[in-house]
């Protein structure tokens, strides 16, 4: 699957770093980073980044 | 046995994370999501910023996820009482419904101004924010605001001021306590403080309000504040009536008195989430606390949801630090933990010529335990921090 995230819309809550920390990491810059392909076994936590994002700045495609 | 039918009130972010999450634990039977505004779910934050300042519109606001949620969903549809012993509910216009398992997450309302009208009343120049209709009418009617006076220097009265000045309206902001943000402690309340005057605003603080006049906001100084429009931004008080003379035991605050697993603590068949609740929590020494943050309505919904689904013995506790944020100007402040509990508020690290202004304190006890910290503009270093107490309070 991949994982976009909006980061006109991300404001580095840092949720998404909680939930799914191999996923998603915020910089010292306090700027968003991630990984685009993401292999199957770690859909639930990126589903719960998606669930946790204040922005909902993030989205799943298949 | 499996609960047959689950009734959330309230369809805001803790009811609709509730029902999700109510599915997500494997709720196969009825579940009725009941709201009493018009809009379908949608999330509060920018309200007082994107929404006020034309970033974003009503539509931005709207949850995804609707379409897949599975449950009826009512809307405009108060309830007006709750018979626990009978497992109904009533609605506004006379319709009982039953349940077998309730989850109260009826949010919030601005608090009034005492002495003034409950209501918001735009048309006369006073306004509250809570919900979209509010944000819409103050969004409007700034367009022909040349002064704004906001009472109450808390997280939506700064928020405001903040978006106000983006949009050159001259504002002034008012509160009976030496600083604003109360929680945040002293020496960053004075920060915050000084963030709103070097933008323009007119801060009044350490003096009280004694009427809303014709021409602005009359200080119980004696002082006028010119204002053609006014905001009443004094906190929130939880929606419990619906619960009043009920067998459900309510705090003196009305909230919802409840165990650790977000359960009622007069009847395992009600539950509640988000702003209504008040539960015991290992950060507040297992004393009941009530959080209106928007993180901790979505972890309480996922937490109550799930609950709700399941026997009591089987129940899980919620045990997450709070969070919260709020976004003034070019600082974005985070929080983390309880910081209004502490005795005293460290800066460990602070970078004023850093454009924007960078700052990271820790909130600290009698002991000097670590029991919360507060951020401006490092959102690395507080995710940092709530991983720390979330490891504590598991």
């Amino acid at each position: 699957m991949k994982v976009h995230v909006d980061m006109n819309l991300c404001q580095s809550h840092g949720e998404c770093v909680l939930v799914a920390p191999d996923i998603f990491d915020l910089g010292d810059d306090d700027v968003l980073t991630w990984t685009e392909d993401v292999d199957e076994s770690h859909r639930a936590e990126v589903e719960e980044a998606v669930n946790v994002c204040p922005m909902m700045a993030i989205r799943i495609e298949d | 046995m499996a609960p047959t039918r689950i009734v959330i009130v309230g369809a805001g972010l803790a009811g609709l994370r509730a029902a999700q999450a109510a599915r997500g634990a494997g709720h196969d039977g009825e579940l009725i999501l009941l709201g009493d505004e018009p809009h379908a779910p949608y999330t509060r934050p920018p309200l007082s910023k994107e929404l006020l300042k034309g970033e974003q519109t009503a539509a931005d606001c709207a949850f995804p996820g609707l379409e897949t949620l599975d449950a009826e969903l009512r809307l405009s549809t108060p309830v007006t009482g709750v018979d626990a012993a009978a497992h109904t509910v009533s609605l506004d216009g006379g319709e009982t419904l039953g349940y077998d398992r309730l989850i109260v997450a009826t949010g919030s309302r601005a608090r009034p101004l005492p002495g003034a009208p409950s209501r918001p009343d735009p048309e006369r120049g006073v306004h509250m924010l809570r919900g979209l209709d509010d944000a819409r009418a103050l969004s409007d009617a700034l367009a022909r605001t040349e002064r704004l006076a906001i009472v109450g220097a808390g997280f939506v009265g700064c928020e405001v001021a903040a978006s106000a000045r983006a949009r050159g309206v001259r504002v002034a902001l008012i509160d009976i306590a030496a600083q604003p943000l109360v929680p945040l402690g002293a020496e960053l309340g004075a920060r915050c403080a000084q963030l709103h005057r070097a933008h323009g605003v007119e801060v009044h603080l350490g003096v009280g309000v004694r009427e809303l006049g014709g021409d602005g906001v009359v200080l119980a100084d004696g002082t006028t504040v010119a204002a053609d429009r006014v905001l009443v931004a004094l906190g929130a008080l939880p929606n419990t009536e619906l619960l009043a003379g009920s067998a459900i035991e309510l705090a003196p605050d009305g909230a919802v008195v409840c165990d650790a697993t977000l359960t009622s603590v007069s009847d395992p068949d009600v539950l509640a989430a988000g702003d209504v609740v008040a539960w015991p929590h290992p950060g507040a020494a297992g004393e009941r606390v009530r959080v209106e943050h928007w993180t901790t309505a979505a972890e309480h919904g996922r937490v109550a949801g799930a609950n709700a689904t399941r026997e009591p013995e089987e129940r899980t506790a919620h045990v997450t630090p709070p969070y919260f944020w709020s976004d003034q100007y070019d600082v974005k402040i985070q929080s983390v933990g309880f910081p209004a509990r502490a005795e005293r508020i460290e800066i460990v690290e602070s970078d004023d010529a850093a454009q924007p202004p960078r700052l990271v304190a820790e909130a600290l006890d009698f002991a000097g335990e670590l029991v919360g910290a507060v951020t401006f503009n490092h959102a690395r270093r507080l995710a940092e921090y709530r991983r720390r107490l979330a490891v504590e309070y598991a």
